[in-house]
This record gives structure tokens, sequence and C-alpha cells, in this order.
């Protein structure tokens, strides 16, 4: 029988943390792109793409991630395509963020006061404009902290991916437990591991909360 | 696409989805409740005058935050299991929801009571209260009501995130859906059938919690 040693469950496990990573990669980045649009379409005039926004966001939000990653991972094979656990997986949280983000991001453009607008529109900016160089950069200085603090939502949720197939770093813990049976050293260090990744990330998330609201309140 | 969805086969098994649906309640309920009290508790820590007292309480809220749910609920049910301390998946389910939702629900908690001016506090010790009673009959009930609807989202979450103890063989709604799913193979139908469940839950958890709070803070 193979013993496995200390180093070698903390390799592995580093091992597959990197997919954790990668992961959380792909699922943040796609989530902030799909989010600008609902974003977008939840702030327009437009009552059509505003309910559909509201709708998403309302689903994704009202039902749990295992769910949303069953029904991506089990719907896609239904018509007929052979969906790897990464991508199902990817697509999942990449939904899922994108709801969350929208909804964040909806409340940083909305927390700009009346009067910017009414400001911006009296000098005669068109709609485009006064997104552009008046509302959004200001409400992205607001974002940066709950977007950041939202990171560690998607890193966490990687790890139901494990429950599809995908060994990321929680199904590679469930299968050296199933290997040398150190339930108690494997699942503490995996929990260690995910703490590494999203402490720093909580960190700056608060850092960054602090520095604008000292900055505002002067 | 040549497939034809066939529901039926789901609802044929309805018995066994509302064993679940009211397991995944009942599980949601008690956690909800258990969980309050850990956060006031924790709350109450991360201000107390004690310091070894105050970094415990931070310990836990910062382990508890920046780790996954699923991983936690395994910590639990197999990392204390080989340490001696056996649990049944139920048990273990609850436990970790509470330990989850408490960590949480200590921020915003404490949050609350931060909100609450430095007046309160000074009047209420000025009238010869202890600084629990203050605590108790002053602060708690206009803290809690601010930060009400912070802590009823966080209860649905906790609610949604209850799916993820099927993986241990607690029995609730998802665990329903893979049993069903392993017996007519009817993956997707299943799993619609059960994120539609999943949908209604939120939004009937979020109407009850509506009412819940009319009656306590006499507004909605």
């Amino acid at each position: 029988m193979v013993q496995f040693t200390f180093w070698d469950i903390l390799r592995n496990l580093l091992l597959a943390a990197q997919w954790t990573v990668l992961l959380s990669l792909i699922a943040f980045v796609g989530g902030a792109v799909v989010g600008l649009i609902v974003c977008v379409a939840r702030i327009s005039k437009n009552p059509g793409p505003r309910w559909a926004a509201r709708i998403y966001i309302e689903v994704l939000q009202g039902t749990p991630l295992l769910m949303q990653l069953f029904l991506c991972f089990f719907g896609l094979s239904l018509i007929g395509l052979n969906v790897p656990p990464l991508a199902a997986a990817a697509i999942a949280l990449t939904l899922y963020t994108s709801a969350f983000l929208g909804e964040i991001w909806r409340g940083c453009v909305e927390a700009i006061s009346k009067g910017q607008w009414e400001a911006s529109a009296s000098l005669a900016l068109t709609y485009p404009e006064q997104m552009r160089y008046v509302i959004l950069p200001q409400a992205l200085r607001i974002a940066v902290a709950p977007t950041v603090g939202f990171a560690v939502q998607v890193v966490k949720g990687t790890a139901l991916a494990s429950i599809i197939g995908f060994v990321e770093l929680t199904k590679a813990g469930t299968m050296i437990n199933n290997a040398t049976f150190q339930s108690f050293l494997v699942y503490g260090l995996v929990a260690l591991l995910y703490f590494a990744l999203c402490f720093p990330l909580s960190l700056l998330s608060r850092r960054l909360e602090r520095r604008l609201n000292v900055a505002r309140a002067s | 696409m040549n497939y034809t969805f066939h529901f039926a086969d789901v609802f044929a098994y309805g018995d066994l989805l509302l064993r679940g649906l009211w397991l995944t309640i009942l599980l949601s309920a008690v956690s909800t409740v258990l969980g309050l009290i850990v956060g006031i508790a924790g709350a109450l820590g991360r201000n107390s005058e004690i310091a070894p007292v105050r970094w415990l309480a931070g310990a836990y809220v910062e382990l508890i935050r920046n780790t996954p749910f699923i991983v936690q609920l395994f910590f639990l049910y197999f990392g204390l299991a080989q340490m001696g301390l056996k649990m049944t998946a139920g048990q273990a389910a609850l436990l970790a929801m509470v330990v989850n939702l408490g960590a949480y629900a200590t921020e915003i908690v404490r949050a609350g009571i931060e909100a609450i001016s430095k007046g309160q506090w000074e009047a209420g010790l000025s009238l010869a209260m202890t600084r629990w009673q203050v605590f108790r009959h002053v602060v708690l009930l206009p803290a809690l009501e601010k930060i009400y609807p912070a802590l009823t989202s966080q209860f649905i979450i906790v609610m949604l995130g209850s799916s993820v103890v099927s993986q241990i063989s607690a029995e609730e709604l998802t665990f329903a859906g893979n049993f069903i799913q392993s017996r007519n193979f009817r993956s997707f139908e299943v799993y619609f059938v059960i994120t539609g469940l999943y949908l209604l839950l939120s939004l009937g958890f979020r109407q009850v919690f509506r009412l819940i709070g009319k009656r306590v803070f006499g507004k909605g």
C-alpha cells in the first residue's frame, strides 16, 4: 500500500488549487462582462430590458448555485453537447457572478446623486456622454470595494464544481481523503488553502472601502 | 435536439419531493433561529472588553467567511468523526449551517450595534442599568431593526446553501432530487423542478420574513 506523507498531501492539494484559481478567474472575468450587460439593462430607461434583467437577477439569486451547476451540466448534454465539467462549471459560475455583479454595480450607479445627472444634462451632454464622463467614473470608485469583496464569493463558489466532478481543491481533498482516511488533516488543509486565497481579497476589499470612506468624508 | 421532456416522471415521486422540501424548510428555520443567537453572542464577543474573547470571535468570523460552506461541512462531518466526534448527517448539516450563518450574523449584528448612538448607552447607564440590561432592553431591538433586511437576505443565502448538505446524504430537497434522478435518469427535468421549488422557497421565505418584521418592529 502506498503511504501518503504530509508533503504528498499538501503538494497534491496545491496542484489542484491552481484549478480553483483558474476557474475563479474565468468565472470572475466572464461574470464581469455579462454583469456589465445586466447592469446596463437593469438601469435602462426601456422597461423591456429592465424587466428581463430583473427576472434574470431574481432567478439566479433565488436559486442555489448547485442547482445552476446541475442544470448547466445536465442541460447542455441534453442538447447533444458533451460538456466537460470545467465548461459547465465555468458557464454556471459566470451566470451566477454576472447576476450579483450586475446588481452590485446598479447600486453603485444609483448611488450617484441626481444632481450630477441634472448638472450634466444642463451642459447638453447626451445620455452616453453623461454615463461616460460623469456618472461611471464616480460609480466605478464606489464599485471597487464590493466587487473585490464579491470575488471571495466566486472563489468559494468554485468549490461546488467538485460535485459535478471537476477536480479542483475540494474534489482533490475528497480524493486524497478517500485514499488516506485522514479527514481531519486533509479537510483542515483544504480549508486553510481556501483561507489563504480568500482572506487577502477580504482584507483588500475592506482597505479599499475604508480609503473610500475617508476620501468621501474629507 | 431530439429529446422529449418527461416531467410526469418527476412528479411521480411527489411524496419524496415533499419530504425533502419539508426537511429543507426545517433545517433552514432551525438554523436561522440558532444562527441568530450565535450571531448576537458573536457580536457581543467582538465588542467584549476581554481581548482574547475579541480575538477568538474575530478569528471565528474570518475563518468561516473565507472558506467555502462545503469544506466546512466536510470538515465537521468527516474531520471531526476521525477525531472521535460522530454525528449523523442531519446533525452535521444543521451544525454546519448554524456555524456558517453565525459568522455572517455576527458581522451583521455588530454593524447594527455600532449604528446605535452612544447616547443610548449613556442614557441607559445613567439610569443605573447594568451594561447587559442596557444591551438587552435598549440597544438590541433597534439594532436588529436596522439590520433586519441584511439579516433576512443572509438567511435566504443559507437556505439556498443548504442544497449542499445533500453531499453528506442529509435527506433534504436536493438529496431527494439526486435520488429521483438516479431512479428515472431524467436529470434535467428533476433539477429543473427542484430549482423551481427553491425559487418558490426563497420568494416564500422573503414574504414570511416581511410579515415577521411587521409583527416585531411594527412596520415592514
